[in-house]
């Protein structure tokens, strides 16, 4: 084969040659630990969650409803004036149907992830949460979904006080023209 | 240097041990509308953003992706540097030196204290194959270069001790400082080795903090209602990063960075050219060193004598760290060296109050990013 | 301000594979000698040494910047290591352009590198720091759920099939048989990429790229040393990079502003109007399939919505009219992130001077356009280079 670039080098391995000893090889676990500070608005926004509630931050000048909140508003670049509960019912906006975990292994059902549209907020607000309680071949963009949540004892302030969002019955916002998954 | 660029707003809030009310955003929003209105200019004019900061330091990976919102950069040309704040200075006088834009922000920030493990983490920067598996702690490298600095200069270590006494007192004038206190050589003396000869008293703390900085080119910086503070020259470099190979004694890439900015900034004797240094003092003999390496002395031994004898206090020929440097006013990670400029900038504003030194037209700040690194950036500025 | 004039006279690369035995140094410094070697300097010759590498937490290191420092020819010289997550590799491009640019210095090496082997048991899972560490990482995601939400969204606002999105695969794949760098070069059907397994609906696997280890370097000189060393320089016409909101869940993702933003600012730089006119060669990012087309139309080389047809009409074939990623892209050559980027900004410096070999499109191409992007599908960045010395 000829063609720049004309000297490749490295040098590939399988994972197999490592296994069998073929290299030498380190292996190091990091021990790696934080507590971040949650600050103002995503500190409200868990201590809310943890009473079963989203809320949102309220810019006046350019009349947008954030979620998640933050105490500046990104567009208008100034400090945001008021808290606004929304509701706990959107629209899906998009999804997907995913086949394997965050470290990868293969998974028989779905992980349903997706972008909600909350009520309350500005159109186009979304959170990201996964869906369940639905048949993965039926979920569809604008399909009306709402938050299922832990029991009040079992939440502990954290975007998993909600489980999933799952559909509200018979409900359909044309969002899109979404192709039904396989 | 062409297309002269100047500072021209800063923001930062008082580093502290903790911050806990608020988030790294709400810090940065925080302190990019004081750089703002410093700077007399809206968020919206701002062309182009550089944050310095580090994934592992914040606990998120590619760590750009928090960064525009707060500082009004949201589809803006932003980027991020994992260098000191002094080498994203350097970065937003290269954009507007080449002509592509007229106005940057630099912006830095400490969450030291959301850290759980720091050592830990300093570790995962260890060379994997041939030093992380020694199992030392990584302020180590600082005790074996202190050693081998000492020997080869002839400094001491109650010069050396000098170094927090003055710098810590200092910053007790520094209401941005974290760490002050009124503290004696001898105090420093008489507290235990943790990395021998390294006391425990001679490494600075980790602090959180956050600074944003505007830069402007010459004509926006005139046709501007704040007062701009110069960027004469910046420089920056690396020596090897490998533990067996590098300069111990010498600071290389200290010497480097500053040749660089000298050159631009027409320099040729900066003991003379420049009244004021804020240089790093991660761990007390690093001042020393830096000084040498920044070429104030013709033999090094000179710097363990200048400290001890008071030249370099605030009321000394050379003043060095009259904020308190970072043994004083607290190791805020990537903001370190921005923390320096804006001392730098209240200084040559005048508007340093009970730290104003009287005379001080051309000062210059150094930053170092720590063990097990040779990472360093000199800038040097003036109010003219 | 008229701007100083910066040309890439050098570019190399390793080869990509999905496990390499060098180190993350080893790996750049064989990309940076390939740079040197082919514009047929040394080193010494360099002022500037820029550094682009994607997250810390693949080659399992800590300040990986300052260790890679050597091994990218950063001893006792000027070293920046600048990143915006998987648009560092084009980004990289910017920065080293402006370090010439400003005057400061005459010539800069950039040298992008990724060993993403290093993380085990697989690298997908260093992913899962990407995400925001209060609001969505409980939620345990993955990489491939925001490239799938995202495939999702543009799909249903546009009415575009899964096999219009296949054919990326199809043409990426195969232009990469001819890559002697390439990871996964391979002669598929459509019919191959939908039978594979759905990673993500409605991502198959062979609509992914893998990953990678690898390294990409390039030289960049000012217009006299550029002159001196090669009479075949490739000038940097234009540099755009653009930062979206990290709040992805607020923004309709079935377009990217954020690369239309980038795109114009390089083009405007770069004096073009009617970039579908004035452009004659595309590298844009595809580390998924439907990446390519989205970019392409957030290029403005494509109307909205329309680039699959355009695809399908042959437009962006190799002996197209507009050729898309005939270096085989991040589907056929491999994702080692950030040199990734840095990849295609290689094949333009090749193609531009007719040296691509097999891979050469035809018609002596003399303007192309190299992009990526990453962070939250958040970043653009766009470099466009030509023949012609503006």
């Amino acid at each position: 084969m000829s063609g720049e670039p004309r000297t490749v080098r490295g040098t590939p391995l399988e994972l197999a040659d490592l296994k069998k000893g073929k290299v030498f090889t380190t292996a190091y676990v990091p021990k790696i630990q934080y507590a971040w500070d949650t600050g103002v608005a995503i500190g409200r926004y868990l201590e809310e969650l943890k009473n079963g509630r989203l809320i949102a931050r309220r810019c006046q000048r350019c009349q947008r409803t954030m979620v998640p909140p933050r105490m500046f508003c990104e567009r208008c670049f100034r400090s945001t004036d008021e808290w606004v509960y929304v509701q706990d019912t959107g629209t899906v906006n998009t999804f997907s149907l995913c086949y394997v975990s965050w470290d990868v292994r293969r998974l028989k059902t779905p992980e349903i992830p997706a972008v909600i549209e909350i009520d309350g907020a500005s159109p186009g607000m979304g959170i990201m949460h996964v869906l369940g309680k639905v048949n993965p071949k039926q979920v569809r963009v604008g399909m009306r979904v709402r938050a299922v949540w832990k029991p009040p004892p079992q939440r502990t302030g954290s975007i998993t006080d909600i489980l999933y969002f799952a559909p509200i019955k018979g409900k359909t916002t044309k969002v899109g023209t979404a192709k039904k998954p396989r | 240097m062409p297309n002269r660029v100047a500072i021209i707003g800063v923001g930062c809030t008082p580093a502290q041990p903790t911050t806990p009310y608020l988030s790294f955003k709400e810090l940065m929003f925080q302190e990019a509308e004081r750089a703002y209105l410093d700077a007399g200019i809206e968020a919206s004019e701002v062309e182009s953003f550089v944050t310095c900061a580090e994934d592992l330091n914040e606990g998120l990976s590619i760590f750009d992706e928090y960064t525009p919102d707060q500082l009004g950069a949201v589809q803006k040309p932003m980027h991020t540097l994992t260098q000191d704040g002094l080498h994203g200075i350097a970065d937003a006088v290269m954009q507007i030196q080449s002509g592509l834009v007229e106005l940057v922000v630099v912006e830095a920030h400490s969450k030291a204290s959301n850290i759980l493990t720091p050592e830990w983490i300093l570790d995962y920067a260890v060379d994997p194959v041939w030093n992380r598996p020694l199992g030392f702690n990584p302020h180590a490298i600082a005790g074996l270069e202190m050693n081998v600095f000492l020997h080869e200069t002839g400094i001491t270590p109650d010069q050396c001790a000098h170094v927090t006494a003055k710098n810590r007192t200092n910053a007790l004038r520094n209401p941005l400082a974290a760490y002050p206190a009124r503290t004696a050589p001898g105090d420093v003396a008489d507290s235990p080795y943790a990395f021998y000869p390294l006391r425990e008293t001679e490494m600075a703390r980790t602090a959180d903090g956050c600074v944003v900085v505007v830069l402007a080119s010459d004509d926006r910086a005139r046709a501007g209602k704040s007062q701009p503070v110069w960027v004469r020259g910046v420089g920056f470099a690396n020596d090897s990063s490998t533990l067996e190979s590098r300069d111990w004694i010498r600071a290389e890439y200290c010497r480097v960075a500053a040749q660089m900015a000298y050159r631009q900034a027409g320099i040729h004797n900066p003991g003379r050219d420049i009244h004021l240094f804020e240089v790093d003092d991660t761990y007390a003999y690093k001042e020393l060193q830096h000084l040498v390496a920044l070429g104030l002395y013709s033999r090094p031994g000179d710097a363990g004598r200048a400290v001890a004898s008071g030249v370099t206090k605030p009321n000394g020929e050379t003043p060095v760290n009259v904020s308190g440097g970072a043994l004083g006013m607290g190791l805020t990670l990537e903001a370190t060296g921005l923390y320096r400029v804006a001392e730098l900038v209240a200084q040559l504003r005048k508007q340093a109050g009970a730290r104003q030194l009287p005379h001080a037209k051309v000062a210059l700040a150094q930053s170092w990013r720590g063990v097990p690194t040779t990472s360093g950036a000199v800038v040097v500025l003036s109010s003219e | 301000m008229s701007m100083r004039r910066v040309a890439v006279v050098g570019a190399g690369m390793t080869k990509f594979m999905r496990r390499a035995l060098e180190t993350p140094k080893e790996l750049a410094w064989l990309a940076a000698k390939g740079a040197l070697d082919s514009a047929g300097m040394t080193l010494d010759q360099i002022q500037g040494v820029v550094h682009g590498t994607a997250p810390d937490a693949f080659d399992g290191l800590h300040m990986k910047g300052e260790y890679l420092s050597e091994g990218s020819g950063g001893w006792k010289k000027p070293y920046l290591r600048c990143y915006v997550g998987g648009g560092t590799g084009v980004y990289a491009i910017a920065q080293g352009w402006f370090q010439v640019a400003s005057g400061l210095f005459d010539t800069a090496l950039v040298v992008c590198e990724e060993k993403m082997s290093t993380c085990l048991p697989h690298p997908q899972a260093a992913f899962l720091t990407i995400f925001d560490n209060i609001t969505e990482q409980p939620l345990k995601p993955n990489l491939l759920w925001i490239f799938a939400l995202e495939q999702n969204r543009y799909m249903a606002r546009h009415g575009i099939r899964v096999e219009e999105i296949a054919r990326v695969s199809v043409k990426n794949k195969r232009n990469a048989l001819g890559h002697p760098s390439a990871q996964l070069g391979a002669e598929l059907t459509v019919k191959d990429v939908l039978a594979s397994e759905i990673m993500a609906w409605p991502v198959h696997r062979l609509m992914v790229s893998p990953t990678s280890d690898g390294a990409a370097a390039v030289v960049l000189a000012a217009e006299d040393v550029a002159k001196r060393v090669t009479d075949k320089p490739v000038w940097i016409q234009g540099v755009g990079w653009c930062l979206d909101t990290t709040y992805w869940t607020n923004r309709d993702l079935y377009y990217p502003e954020y690369v239309e933003k980038a795109a114009w600012m390089a083009y405007h730089m770069a004096g073009i109007r009617e970039p579908r006119q004035e452009i004659n060669i595309a590298e844009p990012y595809d580390p998924f399939a439907y990446k390519e087309l989205h970019h392409l139309e957030g290029l403005q080389l494509a109307p909205k919505g329309k680039a699959p047809q355009l695809l399908a009409d042959g437009v962006f074939d190799r002996d197209g009219d507009l050729p898309s990623s005939p270096s085989g892209g991040l589907l056929g050559v491999g994702n080692p992130i950030a040199a990734a980027g840095t990849m295609k900004v290689c094949e333009l410096f090749w193609q531009l001077r007719g040296e691509a070999g097999p891979r050469q499109v035809p018609g002596k191409p003399r303007r192309g356009v190299a992009q990526a992007w990453g962070d939250l599908m958040q970043v653009g960045t766009v470099v466009v280079m030509g023949t012609a010395q503006l």
